[in-house]
């Protein structure tokens, strides 16, 4: 794992300024915005490029519309909103405009999960990638940090296809430096381990690592990947993991048994049965307040996923490698 | 039942929400000013001299009902149901707080009074009709406040809710659009433009009257003439400055959504006056 260098960064700084070079690179970028573009940092695209901007109000459903017939034109069309109101907002029209017609869609999502705090439930995305991951042909990227962000951005840009990229509000560490390369559809393995596997994506990879260490500490060693595509998801990683480390845990600021835990169970079960645990928000609802202390209060931290790799490890008849 | 207030005294009511507002969200550092302090006579009107309630029986069935439709307006809300009575007043500084029965977006259950759970903008109105529809249902003469903004009128479902009011001849419900031009980035005539929204509104068969929003006695004269209308619902338009009634607010795109310096608060709370 790469040290920390840089100072933390939000994972949504990430768009404005990616589309702005990606256009400069030449690219036949178009954004359509529904007045969050401050929020988004997609605003910054207006800034350099104004005609290829398109505002379209507070108007989440139209969004995707317009961005369909952008995208069916031949342009490369991203739309960013908030992610409880893209897909929540304009489900129907992501599943039959853009899913069912495969078209050059890039929906890139910002204020994803309980960390976007103050705002309070309505504001808390934790139902997005279950919706983004039950529409066939969509490929769906939850980044962990900045770096990885804008190279999951690009790699929108640069393939064919629907695209949901889901970024946050707060300032988190900086975990990857520029020789980080992301590839779609594959997890990065952050850290060898043989005694249980934490598979986390977004924010919940800054916990996973800090549940890891703890771990290590007290000699149990996790592998620890970082899954950030969730859809195609790297099954052949997770099969490895459940054969080699014979346990699972997965961390994602989500609803469990939805979301990335869900798509896990599915490839485990089918394959390699292990024991699985679930570190995400448990079939309820949150509330305002400061973005860690909300993360603290409904159990997305490092301590809840080393409690929950003790108990998986527990049930799986509690081997160690040392 | 909350009493009729003197011109002087819901003068007075607006004052004390303005500075709660700006309390509430100087102490969070977070939340929605300008929208809020453009409503502040709306909903003083409607919540001291308008509107049949009672803070003692907040599930009263014959009460009217206040929709906030754009939810992030939380202080507002907040502060004209805390100087009714509904909550101790000083518990509005624990807005957006952990633990705090203020969220951010109204969610019914936590103070009472609140009728609807909020934050996603353009949901309001539909709300508001099936209360409104339940309301002759059950043979009740309730009527129903329905708070927009203009950003929020450019959602497709705000549309769907204009066609279907009239449609249903409505007269229990009343939609109220803060017409302050402003939305989260920018100024709405350069985000998408409403046009003329009384003439679409009237197109659509609603009752329009346009008020200056900031001028009590045209909103209560407004509220009167809705009552006298029959046989469809009514709108009224209310003009407005965003953030009135703090100078470095006012009309600023910028006041959106953030809390303000303690320094900035001072000032605020010195123009805004006791
Ligand atoms: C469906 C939806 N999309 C986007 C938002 C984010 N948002 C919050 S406030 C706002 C602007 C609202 O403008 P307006 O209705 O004019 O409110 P006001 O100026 O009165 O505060 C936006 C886009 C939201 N809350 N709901």
């Amino acid at each position: 794992m790469t040290a920390i260098s840089t100072a933390p960064a939000a994972t949504r700084e990430a768009l404005g300024r990616t589309l702005v070079k990606l256009r400069q690179d030449g690219l036949d970028i178009v954004v359509v915005d529904a007045d969050l573009g401050k929020s988004t940092t997609a605003r910054l695209f207006r800034d350099e490029f104004p005609d290829r901007f398109f505002s379209v109000g507070v108007a989440e459903q139209n969004m995707i519309g317009v961005a369909s017939g952008l995208a069916a034109a031949g342009k490369i069309a991203f739309c960013s909103t908030f992610s409880v109101f893209m897909p929540g907002r304009c489900f129907d029209q992501i599943r039959v405009s853009v899913a069912q017609t495969g078209l050059n869609v890039k929906m890139v999502s910002s204020h994803a999960g309980l960390s976007v705090g103050e705002d309070g439930i309505s504001a808390q995305a934790i139902e997005d990638l279950a919706l983004m991951c039950s529409l066939p042909g969509v490929r769906v990227v939850s980044p962990a940090d900045v770096v990885e962000a804008e190279q999951a951005i690009e790699t929108a840009a640069r393939t064919p296809g629907p695209f949901y990229i889901r970024t946050g509000r707060p300032k988190i560490p900086v975990l990857y430096d520029d020789s980080y390369r992301f590839e779609l559809g594959k997890a990065h393995l952050l850290r060898p381990g043989s005694d249980a596997t934490i598979i986390a994506n977004g924010i919940m990879v800054h916990a996973a690592a800090e549940a890891a260490d703890i771990l290590s500490q007290e000699g149990i060693n996790c592998r620890l990947l970082n899954m950030a595509t969730l859809r195609p998801m790297d099954d052949e990683a997770i099969v490895a993991a459940a054969r080699e480390t014979g346990c699972i845990v997965t961390a994602e600021e989500h609803q469990i048994g939805t979301g990335m835990s869900a798509m896990v169970s599915q490839v485990v079960g089918a394959t390699a049965p292990v024991p699985l645990g679930a570190v995400g928000v448990a079939g309820r609802y949150a509330e305002s307040g400061k973005w860690t202390e909300v993360m603290e209060k409904y159990g997305l931290t490092a301590d809840a996923i080393v409690r929950e790799v003790k108990a998986v490890i527990e049930r799986k008849g509690g081997e160690r490698s040392v | 039942m909350v009493a009729i207030e003197t011109p002087e005294e819901l003068t007075a009511k607006a004052r004390r929400i303005r500075r709660h507002i700006i309390a509430m969200v100087t102490e969070a550092q977070s939340g929605h000013p300008g929208g809020s302090l453009s409503s502040v006579e709306i909903l003083t009107a409607l919540y001291f001299s308008v509107m049949r309630h009672d803070p003692e029986k907040p599930d009263w069935p014959e009460r009217d009902r206040f929709v906030l439709s754009k939810g992030h307006c939380t202080p507002v809300l907040y502060g004209a149901l805390a100087e009714s009575g509904y909550f101790p007043v000083d518990e509005i500084l624990t807005f957006r707080q952990l633990n705090s029965r203020l969220q951010g977006h109204p969610k019914i259950g936590t103070i009472p009074g609140i009728e609807m759970s909020g934050g996603s903008l353009g949901q309001g109105l539909s709300y508001s009709i099936g209360q409104c529809l339940a309301a002759r249902l059950d043979g009740r003469d309730y009527r129903v406040y329905c708070l927009l903004g203009d950003g929020e009128c450019q959602e497709g479902q705000t549309w769907e809710a204009l066609m279907c009011a009239p449609s249903y001849q409505l007269d229990n419900l009343v939609a109220i659009i803060d017409r302050n031009g402003i939305q989260n980035d920018w100024f709405v005539d350069e985000t998408m433009p409403l046009g003329a929204l009384d003439a679409k509104l009237e197109a659509f068969g609603w009752h329009v009257i346009s008020v200056d929003g900031h001028d009590l006695s045209q909103l209560l004269a407004a509220f009167e003439e809705a009552k006298e209308t029959k046989g469809t619902p009514t709108a009224i338009i209310a003009r407005t400055v965003k953030g009135k009634g703090v100078s470095f607010m006012e009309n600023n795109p910028d006041w959106h959504g953030k809390g303000p310096s303690p320094e900035q608060a001072e000032q605020a709370l010195a123009e805004i006056g006791e």
